[in-house]
């Protein structure tokens, strides 16, 4: 499988082969921090780093890792990555680190980080997994702005924080809808996007 | 007694793993296409849940926590052991079941080990850190939290298996109509906290 070209390698979990949309991987934390952009943001920049850099220190040691303990090993190279990354978040960015709370951690057990590394970094050689990981990091990402996008918008008026839209409380026109900040909303949009997706690419289409 | 009962209750319905917190997800939706397998799923992930977040809170409490172990503080292993812990636990169970239950163990296939990267089951446990729960409320939390999202699965596999015979836009087939499900499911949860 050396034939693989990194430009398809990182561009194809983007779009066609989407972590979220398309192998149903890592929703766990895309919905709980995607009430507000520059969460989602963060959050989308973290799991990018830490696909990346664990699918390529899983690949350089897969050789001696032994496959009944693999699992536990894997965990391990994510979970110190993992750490890494929030210990920075917090020197760097505490506030944000705080609103995350437990999602930061929870990137461990991103199904996207454990899924590339079991299903992609086991077989393959260092730089492949390096930008399949990334690639995947990406996917994940998109999505996750997205939706973190329009619940800002449209449940806070807001952008980054700042007023887009002004809202009937602060004499403006625009009546921000609560729904949007509460969990079910982020389900249905990315039931919605899944649909946009599978519109434009049928072939994805399940026959359930 | 009125206040383990309370953390019970709480966990169960209020705080839903599944659907308030988002945990567990990608197993959630991907094993909830018939009630069997999800009930199977549901019983492991009860069973993990029960035994890693007692075993945590031990972890926690004697080693992590700050002042615990001489003068250290550990807390930033916190993570690494917390998953170190699942990973065994999980391993463990997976051997057993591929002895005692093979047919179980067939069904399940790749999500057993992603039992291991269920966010329910690491959440649980930073949840029950974040609360400062003690040993006796660790073992209520842990068997709430992992019954809360047993339900769940359970209740939405039930749905899709109706689901089959309805007519849903070709797009939204699958995945689409079941997060829009569990959207819907979410809705009806969110009644639980009094919103």
């Amino acid at each position: 499988m050396s034939k693989n070209k990194p430009l398809d390698l990182l561009l194809d979990p983007v779009f066609r082969k989407n972590p979220i949309a398309l192998l149903v991987l890592g929703i766990c934390s895309a919905l709980a921090v995607t009430t507000r952009l520059d969460k989602s943001l963060v959050m989308a920049i973290c799991v990018t780093l830490v696909t990346a850099f664990s699918s390529a220190g899983i690949a350089l040691i897969r050789n001696r890792i032994p496959s009944s303990i693999r699992i536990i090993v894997q965990m391990t190279v994510i979970a110190s990555m993992v750490i890494v990354v929030d210990q920075l978040l917090k020197a760097f960015a505490f506030s944000l680190s705080k609103e995350l709370s437990v999602f930061v951690g929870l990137i461990i057990t991103n199904c996207i980080v454990m899924g590339r590394a079991e299903g992609f970094a086991m077989k393959e050689n260092v730089t492949d997994s390096f930008i399949d990981g990334i690639g995947n990091g990406l996917g994940y990402g998109v999505i996750l702005i997205v939706v973190g996008f329009f619940r800002e918008l449209l449940g806070s008026g807001s952008l980054f924080g700042y007023p887009v839209l002004a809202k009937i409380t602060d004499g403006g026109w625009y009546e921000a809808n609560g729904l949007m900040l509460l969990s079910p909303s982020a389900f249905f949009l990315i039931g919605i996007m899944i649909w946009m997706i599978r519109t434009y690419y049928p072939d994805q289409v399940e026959e359930a | 007694m009125p206040e383990l009962l309370s953390v019970l209750l709480k966990s169960i319905f209020v705080e839903n793993l599944a659907l308030t917190f988002f945990l567990g997800m990608c197993t959630f939706l991907a094993v909830s296409k018939n009630v069997k397998t999800a009930l199977g799923l549901g019983v492991a992930v009860i069973a993990v849940q029960a035994i890693t977040v007692p075993v945590n809170n031990i972890m926690y409490r004697s080693f992590l926590k700050s002042g615990s172990l001489a003068n250290y503080d550990l807390e930033f292993l916190g993570l690494i052991c917390y998953i170190g812990v699942i990973a065994a636990i999980v391993q463990i169970l997976e051997m057993i079941l591929d002895k005692f239950f093979p047919a179980l163990y067939n069904t399940l296939g790749i999500f057993l080990p992603l039992i291991t990267v269920n966010c329910a089951i690491l959440g649980g446990s930073l949840f029950m850190v974040q609360r400062d729960y003690d040993f006796v409320h660790s073992v209520v939390y842990g068997i709430g939290s992992g019954v809360g999202w047993a339900l769940a699965i359970v209740a939405l596999a039930a749905i899709r298996e109706k689901l089959k015979y309805s007519d849903v836009p070709k797009g939204l087939r699958g995945l689409g109509i079941t997060f829009i499900t569990v959207g819907l499911m979410a809705l009806g949860f969110l009644a639980f906290s009094g919103v």
